[in-house]
């Protein structure tokens, strides 16, 4: 066993930890952080419920290694709204009924964020696409699709304001 | 579920990663992506003592042509294809898989790299780097050598690089004009491995096929060339009785086993009807 010392920003806040080695992202986020919002799912890199965004780009955090997170800046489901105002995603989902159970909620919107960052007006089949890697047992996918609509939206029309 | 207990070493060079490969030979485990390595990992599949992260040395990663062919970096992330203008605007074979590799999350950590060195024959880029024709460079101790990708995958997740090689970049030969290539994966969902795939990636002189190679996803034990179906289609003038026989030929000549995917005799028929698509596909964008 070995045991090291990683450092990484989550949130914008710099964490400096001892861990082992074998220690996961997901578990390094919701057990030396305590930062419980990002999920674990299935565990085997299948429904995206632990998805986290790494130097910007979605991952699944239950297939990194912490160590591989060294230097990183990590985004969590817990830095998405600013200054206590929801996130557009987070409204959107609130609005459009973009969630029952709320499992997969928190992967969903950082997968969400990642794509809407690349594409700010995805059309219906590219806002599927870019959440095919996130499972929804409940919802049946349309009013997940209508949340990150809503967001798309109501970010354009904020950036529009600002220009 | 969390894996076994290893040695976890980040070098910065290649030098030093192989230095360590050196040093620890079958007990280390390159970490590049980590997709496929990380699950097995936590199945308890594999349970290597030392686990050498690469991710942190640079110039593993970049796509750019160079010398007549397309050099891709071993480290590349899966996602850096899709969104690679020279990938998507000359290299249709390739930047067809690149979109149906596991999912978006995971395709932004995977490696072009890790998912040939893994040798899995239910992986993507094996069949398609084959209908390439694709070399890959490997490094050791005493410097680097050139693999032809037909010499690659030796057996069932095993390649032909020594314990104390690391692959460092892959290289596909430019297509010669009036070359079309694409791959065809039928799928179950998203993110799930082929039921079937097929790459054929051919070169031709109005309706005659002076050049084709097609190789095959998840349907053998080993990644496989189709050279039957390849001898049905090269020199042939182009019909669809021609490529009837071609997708007949690959169906036969593959070795796929039963599974929650499906029969043999399924695989076999899924085989020979993407071959077709395949190459109807191939052709349309080889005019």
């Amino acid at each position: 066993m070995s045991k090291h010392t990683v450092t990484m920003t989550v949130n914008g806040t710099k964490y400096t930890r001892e861990i082992e080695s074998r220690l996961l992202l997901v578990h390094f986020i919701r057990e030396d952080l305590e930062l419980t919002g990002t999920h674990i799912g299935c565990d085997t890199t299948n429904c995206g419920a632990c998805t986290v965004l790494m130097d910007g780009f979605t991952v699944k955090s239950c297939t990194v290694f912490a160590m591989t997170a060294n230097g990183k800046s990590i985004e969590t489901i817990e830095g998405v709204a600013q200054n206590g105002a929801l996130h557009p995603l987070q409204e959107g989902f609130w609005e459009k009924h973009g969630l029952q159970c709320g499992y997969c909620t928190p992967g969903m919107i950082m997968s969400a964020k990642h794509l809407l960052s690349n594409n700010p007006n995805p059309t219906e089949d590219e806002i599927r696409w870019g959440l095919s890697g996130n499972l929804c047992r409940c919802t049946g996918y349309n009013k997940i699709v209508e949340a990150v609509q809503y967001a798309a939206e109501k970010m354009s029309a904020e950036q529009e304001q600002d220009a | 579920m969390i894996t076994g207990q290893f040695t976890y070493f980040a070098p910065t060079t290649i030098e030093e990663a192989i230095q360590l490969l050196d040093e620890h030979g079958f007990e280390a485990k390159i970490l590049a992506g980590g997709q496929s390595l990380i699950p097995a990992m936590r199945f308890r599949l594999s349970q290597p003592g030392v686990i050498i992260d690469i991710n942190g040395i640079d110039g593993l990663s970049g796509i750019r042509e160079e010398d007549g062919n397309l050099v891709i970096g071993a480290l590349t992330r899966e996602s850096m294809l899709e969104g690679s203008h020279l990938v998507q605007s000359r290299y249709p074979l390739l930047a067809d898989a690149a979109t149906v590799i596991a999912d978006p999350v995971v395709r932004n950590m995977a490696t072009v790299g890790g998912n040939i060195a893994h040798a899995d024959p239910a992986n993507d880029h094996p069949a398609v780097m084959l209908a390439y024709n694709a070399e890959v460079t490997a490094v050791g101790p005493n410097g680097a050598r050139t693999i032809a990708i037909d010499d690659f995958f030796v057996d069932f997740f095993e390649n032909a690089m020594e314990d104390n090689e690391i692959l460092t970049e892959i290289r596909i030969p430019t297509p010669a004009s009036n070359s079309g290539g694409a791959y065809i994966k039928l799928e179950r969902k998203v993110g799930d491995y082929a039921i079937s795939a097929v790459a054929v990636q051919l070169t031709m002189n109005g309706d005659t096929c002076i050049a084709a190679r097609i190789a095959l996803t998840n349907v053998n034990p080993v990644p496989m060339r189709a050279e039957n179906a390849e001898r049905a289609l090269v020199g042939m003038t182009v019909t669809d009785d021609v490529i009837e026989t071609v997708g007949e030929e690959a169906g036969a000549e593959c070795d796929p086993s039963p599974d929650l995917r499906g029969s043999i005799d399924y695989k076999r028929d899924i085989t020979r009807v993407l071959t077709k698509r395949a190459i109807n596909l191939a052709i349309e964008r080889a005019h």
